[in-house]
């Protein structure tokens, strides 16, 4: 599922990878505000009888880019086959539960202004659109399928200074993620 | 004037009156927009009603409070009343509920040649829902 702003962006990707799955375009991010994505590669495991069994979490495909995140690829990728050669799991219902982030109102309001924006910068408002983009991603700032994905839409380069910022700030944050997010939030909660 | 809601990215065009910050649609394009309508027991949709305090408190003769309207269900409202155009939101109430139940929620999405795939086409499946992009 990209969240690419356009299939055209995600075309080259796609084409060259020839998957034999579906390989779909999300580019309004309706369903991966639906799910709760935060950023990419995010991967949910659902189960023949449509539950999550391993909510979104970042994993990624290879180790292409493993010096700058610092994950590594291979211990996902096995559990992956377990799972379809045994269907053994990962994590029991009570660990996907504990590790499924969940939406605040803060967050909730920037996937509509998120949404707003889009429609906007669509439309041809851009100014408008901009000042949702800016709203989105202040109430929601480690969403960074918001904050970085906003960037193309605006014309930004996502591998630009814009960026780097918000690497630096992520990392000043203590580079918080979907467990560490979820972690927090039961903290508040109880 | 004509005004723009947007929910899931479906836009529907309704005719609002805008006062300032102040957006209020009429009770019979918003029910055509969003599915709800405002009756006596409340807001409802479906078998669903949401009981109000005071239905006169969201809506009067220029039409329904879409701000009023949004925070009435609980859920988020993106507005931009210069614009012309709102974005009306999942509750985080509602998306926590769903989320922790473990239920994954169906989705309909185009691959690149346009055709729709449902997850529920996937059911009897295990599958990994795999969100990425180019950036």
């Amino acid at each position: 599922m990209a969240l690419d702003k356009s299939p055209e962006d995600a075309r080259p990707y796609i084409e060259r990878a020839s998957p034999t799955h579906p390989a779909l375009i999300d580019s309004e991010h309706v369903v991966a505000h639906r799910y709760g994505i935060i950023n990419i590669s995010s991967v949910v495991w659902i189960d023949e009888n449509g539950r999550i069994v391993r909510p979104p979490l970042i994993e990624y495909g290879t180790n292409m880019f493993k010096d700058f995140h610092g994950k590594d690829a291979g211990p996902h990728l096995d559990q992956v086959r377990a799972w379809v050669r045994t269907g053994a799991l990962p994590m029991s219902r009570e660990e996907a539960s504990q590790s499924q982030l969940l939406p605040t109102r803060d967050e909730q309001l920037a996937r509509a202004e998120f949404g707003l924006a889009w429609h906007l910068w669509q439309r041809g408002d851009r100014e408008a659109a901009q000042r949702h983009f800016q709203r989105a991603g202040e109430l929601a700032p480690h969403d960074w399928t918001i904050r970085r994905g906003a960037m193309p839409i605006q014309g930004k380069d996502p591998m630009g200074p814009d960026f780097f910022d918000l690497f630096r700030e992520w990392m000043e944050a203590g580079r918080p993620d979907y467990r560490s997010l979820a972690q927090e939030r039961r903290g508040d909660r109880r | 004037m004509s005004f723009t809601i947007l929910e899931d990215g479906r836009a529907s065009g309704v005719r609002a009156h805008v006062d300032g910050e102040s957006v209020r649609v009429s009770p019979d394009d918003l029910e055509a927009a969003l599915g709800w309508a405002l009756k006596p027991q409340g807001l409802c949709r479906d078998e669903i009603c949401v009981p109000l305090p005071k239905a006169a408190s969201i809506s009067d003769e220029r039409g329904v409070d879409l701000a009023a309207f949004a925070a009435a269900l609980d859920r988020p409202l993106a507005i931009d009343a210069g614009a012309g155009a709102a974005c009306i939101g999942d509750s985080a109430s509602e998306r926590s509920v769903m989320l922790h139940d473990g239920e994954a929620p169906d989705f309909c999405l185009p691959d690149l040649s346009g055709r729709m795939h449902a997850l529920s086409d996937q059911r009897g499946r295990k599958v990994l829902l795999i969100a990425w992009a180019s950036w």
